[in-house]
């Protein structure tokens, strides 16, 4: 089952044009140069709830929303002191992501893990955005070297350092896996199917717990998010 | 009497090698799990780690952005007498982890459940938290810092003996393989089980069996031993890698611990110690002196002792 070519890598805009978009297929390894800006949920409900305008005008500042929270800190006098950077796990932000994407115009969504194939289908292809996971998780010190600048922090006041925006000018900012392609295919749901045809056989020898629990099942193709 | 002011100090510093240093027990097993993997992109991942802990030391930032929930287990000798007492001990590691969420940086993780609110220190009500045990000799104290990724790859269960060791195995999986999907779990990663006891202590005992154990060692009971070798090849062969990409890297080691439990009963519980396995100890001497190690050494004969008089 071990595919027999190495992963491409190729370098992408932070605000790239739907060819270079189209070009990408899953699986391949990417590197970002540009702006891009961290928001997640106190962002999301901010804005698509609480109906607060955007702080910045989007996306001509950038098009690449990460889910993250940066190990960072905001000195007195201002300036930012920044470590590592980690996305957190996406699928929980599914409620926010169609309307977020008609909002903000986003093309790219950075996060831990992906977000459904519904959800890619639902509201990624129509926006004409994709999803690029990180890796490992995480190579926070890696992509914490792709951080040349902190342009900016809105809402720390509002919103805490990790719920904050921030917006950092990247270059050559990675690795990141494609997950989503415009089609809305996903590279998860893809290795998942894979590693479901040979389970049953890794189960042989087991049993089932006496004491059940409500809604539990046996289907190895099931996933939690 | 060991002196407050040395107990902060290390405390800060401690805070600061778990962010940034991988422990050389984890990157071992890692580094075989890399030359064993053949899924493309499981292997792509585990290099791009092994890349990453190099960077993370060369330019002295933290592994990963999210570093965590940080917490304290303090080891004391019955002899050892700390300047100012217990409390001045939980204000110091409080104090420690507080500045070095600013200093290192750390991502100040910690909120409140309800309110969200964030004093970007990682310090609040409960946090960190601060665990004890005491061993009979020594004038010592033990600072051991975990910083625990805090959301998936856990899970207990409330099993019974008829369940027996198909039982264990069955749930065992489930766990790999429900958090495994897309990475959930940031696996390959130390896996501990905690067995027996009761919830509470059972999510304990598989918790610190995760954080508290070295890639390598082995339950003193030769059976439990053998279980662990045999779980951790299990979970090696479900098929699965990194990011839950087809591979064969799952588990760099599985502990188990066990405690006594309600003779109805088989807690038991199931914890993934992260890619970035954040472990660092110091031991502080009654004379000031201050030597680092990763192995937290907690599983002694005393911390599992068995009868009455131990």
């Amino acid at each position: 089952m071990v595919n027999s070519n190495k992963p491409r890598k190729i370098h992408l805009s932070a605000n790239p044009t739907p060819e270079a978009l189209a070009d990408l297929i899953i699986g391949d390894i990417v590197y970002l140069d540009g702006t891009v800006y961290t928001a997640r949920e106190g962002i999301y409900k901010r804005v698509l709830e609480d109906g607060i305008a955007m702080p910045l005008d989007l996306p001509a500042k950038s098009a690449a929303n990460f889910h993250c929270s940066p190990a960072a800190t905001q000195h007195d006098d201002g300036s930012f002191d920044l470590g590592a950077v980690t996305a957190t796990a996406s699928f929980r932000f599914s409620k926010w992501i169609g309307p977020w994407l008609a909002e903000s115009g986003a093309k790219l969504i950075i996060g831990k893990g992906g977000m459904s194939a519904q959800d890619y289908r639902d509201h990624f292809v129509p926006h004409g955005a994709i999803y690029l996971t990180t890796v490992g998780y995480g190579t926070g010190a890696l992509l914490g070297r792709g951080v040349k600048q902190v342009c900016d922090l809105h809402w720390k006041n509002e919103l805490g350092l990790a719920q904050a925006m921030w917006v950092l000018d990247v270059e050559n900012f990675g690795p990141f896996i494609v997950e989503s392609d415009l089609e809305g295919n996903s590279l998860f749901e893809r290795e998942n199917a894979r590693i479901a045809a040979s389970l049953d056989k890794v189960y042989e020898g087991t049993r089932p717990a006496v004491l059940k629990r409500f809604g539990e099942t046996d289907d190895r193709s099931d996933e939690l998010i | 009497m060991i002196n407050i002011d040395v107990i902060q100090k290390t405390a800060e510093s401690l805070m600061k090698k778990a962010a940034i240093e991988i422990p050389d027990d984890y990157l071992s097993g890692l580094q075989k799990a890399a030359d064993d993997e053949d899924g493309d992109l499981s292997s792509f991942v585990l290099e791009a780690m092994l890349e990453n802990y190099a960077a993370a030391k060369e330019d002295s930032r933290a592994m990963c952005g999210d570093t965590g929930c940080p917490r304290w287990y303090v080891k004391m000798g019955n002899e050892t007498r700390i300047d100012g007492g217990p409390i001045a001990l939980e204000t110091a590691l409080r104090r420690a982890t507080a500045n070095a969420t600013q200093s290192v940086p750390l991502r100040p993780n910690r909120v409140h459940p309800l309110w969200r609110t964030d004093h970007d220190n990682n310090v609040g009500i409960g946090a960190p938290e601060i665990e004890y045990g005491f061993e009979p000799d020594g004038d010592w104290i033990d600072l051991v810092t975990v910083h625990k990724g805090g959301l998936f790859g856990t899970d207990y269960r409330m099993l019974f003996p008829s369940d027996g060791i198909e039982g264990i195995k069955r749930f065992y999986l489930d766990s790999l393989v429900a958090f495994g999907k897309r990475g959930l779990a940031c696996q390959p990663a130390i896996i501990g089980i905690g067995l027996g006891g009761s919830k509470d202590s059972c999510m304990v005992l598989g918790k610190r069996a995760a954080c508290l154990r070295m890639v390598g060692d082995r339950n003193p009971d030769p059976k439990i031993a053998t279980l662990e070798d045999e779980f951790k090849e299990l979970g090696n062969n479900i098929g699965m890698g990194a990011m839950g990409f087809v591979g064969k890297s799952m588990v760099i080691d599985c502990n188990i611990e066990v405690g006594y439990c309600h003779t109805g009963g088989m807690q038991m519980s199931v914890h993934a110690f992260c890619l970035s396995s954040r472990r660092a100890v110091a031991r502080i001497y009654g004379d000031g002196r201050v030597t680092y190690r990763t192995d937290p050494a907690w599983f002694t004969d005393y911390q599992r002792r068995e009868t009455v008089e131990w």
